[in-house]
């Protein structure tokens, strides 16, 4: 096309037109995010990206870390008496139920055997520490120091010294990510300690939980505690989750509103508990007579034949 | 077409070392987990809107693209959220760059902001439709910081361009 020795300048070349570069990737995007959102399919492209990008990502929480270093350093002798203080009277109130638990669990075990139910697995759990929470704002997450290497699997309940946090749902090589209660998408099987009236708590944003579907004259009351029930195969039952903190009983709906703060500093950051994988699923349905199986509630099926 | 700001200077090529390098600069301080903090601006949007608008031949959508995907994964989220929304960004700054250069500096600010803005709220609108929480208005904030840090930007990424000033009475400029 060109004389020998002429080629055209290079800003007659630009490729493809900008709008139509703009429907490429946009529509590339849009595929992505789709796949994303409703298939859940691109979990070992964000790993593999996740794994390259990982030593820069280290890099990256050194002024964090840094700064954290500095202000430990110049927290006041005072204040670490004062919490130091805190921390003993804590443990002095706790050793009387700490020293009787082994007692207890022996004699839960007895009791157990002599009424001929499963004994209840011992659960793992493994000490990890909240590094930061995702940078995401749409949603409620946060990144935990322990990951695949350390044998931490998604769907892994996390607890703090209070109760609940989260639930561990995509993990790393070194890290893993725990999706937090109050987070929207987030739903809990839990069950009032007063009378054991069982509910879903789902996440209601800014900090707070709502539970869902309970009719208006449902007997629940301000300050009630909720713990997990366990029917959902995934948390342990009786940890606790949150405190009902207002009830909204309008007779034009036909289910109560009910709003409940979490228990656990999940807003907070620290140390957390990730307890192990639970294994012990229900008995199957076909080997008890139907009498003894309940009607109601959300039950873990699944098929060992 | 020079670009007439300020400085008046006639600059110099770009290096595409250069531009590669900050655009990773720019990565690597998003990476840095802030948490919620609410203002702390999207560096990888601010610097990807400084070239497109000062050099659209070389950084364009499929730069905006790849970095949309890398912010997705280290922010925790959807895959093609950041991807679509620094496309949308790469398009209109480009699209910006033949106007905005004539202006100075506090009014080039004053055309980017739209365009942070917008970004943000492709992202919002792209999450909130699968049902995601409203992050708030707080939020919004970070794409003023970035536009206030479009003056300081605009010197710190020309520094290697900008010649030493010779005065010459012979030359017209």
């Amino acid at each position: 096309m060109s004389v020998v020795g002429h080629a055209p300048p290079p800003f007659f070349k630009r490729g493809p037109a900008p709008l139509v570069r703009l429907v490429f990737f946009v529509s590339l995007s849009l595929i992505l995010l789709v796949a994303d959102l409703r298939f859940h399919t691109l979990e070992w492209a964000r790993l593999a990206v996740a794994t390259v990008a990982w030593p820069l990502q280290r890099i990256t929480w050194l002024p964090i870390d840094a700064a954290g270093d500095v202000g430990s350093y110049l927290a006041r002798q005072s204040t670490l008496l004062k919490e130091n203080e805190e921390l003993r009277r804590r443990q002095l109130g706790t050793a009387n139920l700490l020293l009787r638990q082994q007692h207890l669990e022996q004699e839960n075990k007895r009791l157990r055997a002599l009424l001929d139910m499963r004994a209840r697995l011992p659960v793992e759990g493994r000490i990890a520490e909240i590094l930061y929470a995702a940078r995401d704002p749409f949603s409620r997450r946060v990144i935990i120091d322990k990951g695949m290497q350390q044998g931490i699997s998604a769907g892994q309940a996390v607890v703090d010294d209070v109760g609940i946090i989260g639930q561990v749902v995509r993990v790393f090589p070194l890290t893993a990510e725990v999706l937090l209660l109050t987070d929207k998408d987030q739903a809990i099987p839990v069950e009032v300690q007063r009378n054991g009236l069982r509910a879903v708590l789902a996440g209601a944003g800014s900090g707070m939980m709502e539970l869902r579907f309970l009719a208006a004259n449902a007997e629940v009351q301000i300050g009630d505690i909720l713990v997990t029930s366990g029917l959902d195969g995934v948390y342990l039952p009786g940890l606790p989750v949150a405190k009902v903190v207002k009830i909204d009983r309008d007779s034009a709906y036909s289910f109560a509103r009910i709003t409940c703060s979490p228990l656990a500093g999940v807003e907070r950051h620290g140390l957390a508990l990730v307890l192990g994988a639970r294994t012990a699923l229900p008995p199957q349905p076909d080997d008890v007579p139907a009498a003894e199986e309940p009607s109601r509630g959300k039950r873990v099926k699944k098929k060992v034949r | 077409m020079q670009p007439t700001h300020a400085s008046r200077r006639i600059l110099l090529p770009v290096r595409n070392w250069f531009i590669v390098v900050t655009l990773f600069l720019a990565l690597l301080l998003n990476l840095i987990p802030f948490g919620r903090l609410p203002g702390i601006p999207d560096w990888v949007a601010l610097v990807l809107a400084f070239w497109c608008v000062h050099q659209p031949l070389k950084v364009g959508m499929a730069a905006g693209f790849v970095l949309g995907l890398a912010m997705d994964v280290a922010d925790a989220s959807v895959m093609g959220q950041h991807a679509l929304a620094y496309v949308l960004l790469a398009f209109a700054a480009a699209g910006l760059s033949r106007r905005v250069l004539w202006f100075p500096l506090s009014q080039q600010a004053l055309h980017v902001l739209p365009l942070f803005l917008g970004m943000q709220l492709v992202m919002m609108v792209a999450r909130m439709v699968s049902g995601a929480e409203f992050p708030g208005v707080l939020w919004f904030l970070s794409s003023f910081t970035a536009a206030l840090l479009w003056h300081p930007v605009t010197y710190l990424l020309l520094i290697p361009q900008f010649r030493p000033e010779d005065k010459d009475v012979h030359r017209p400029i």
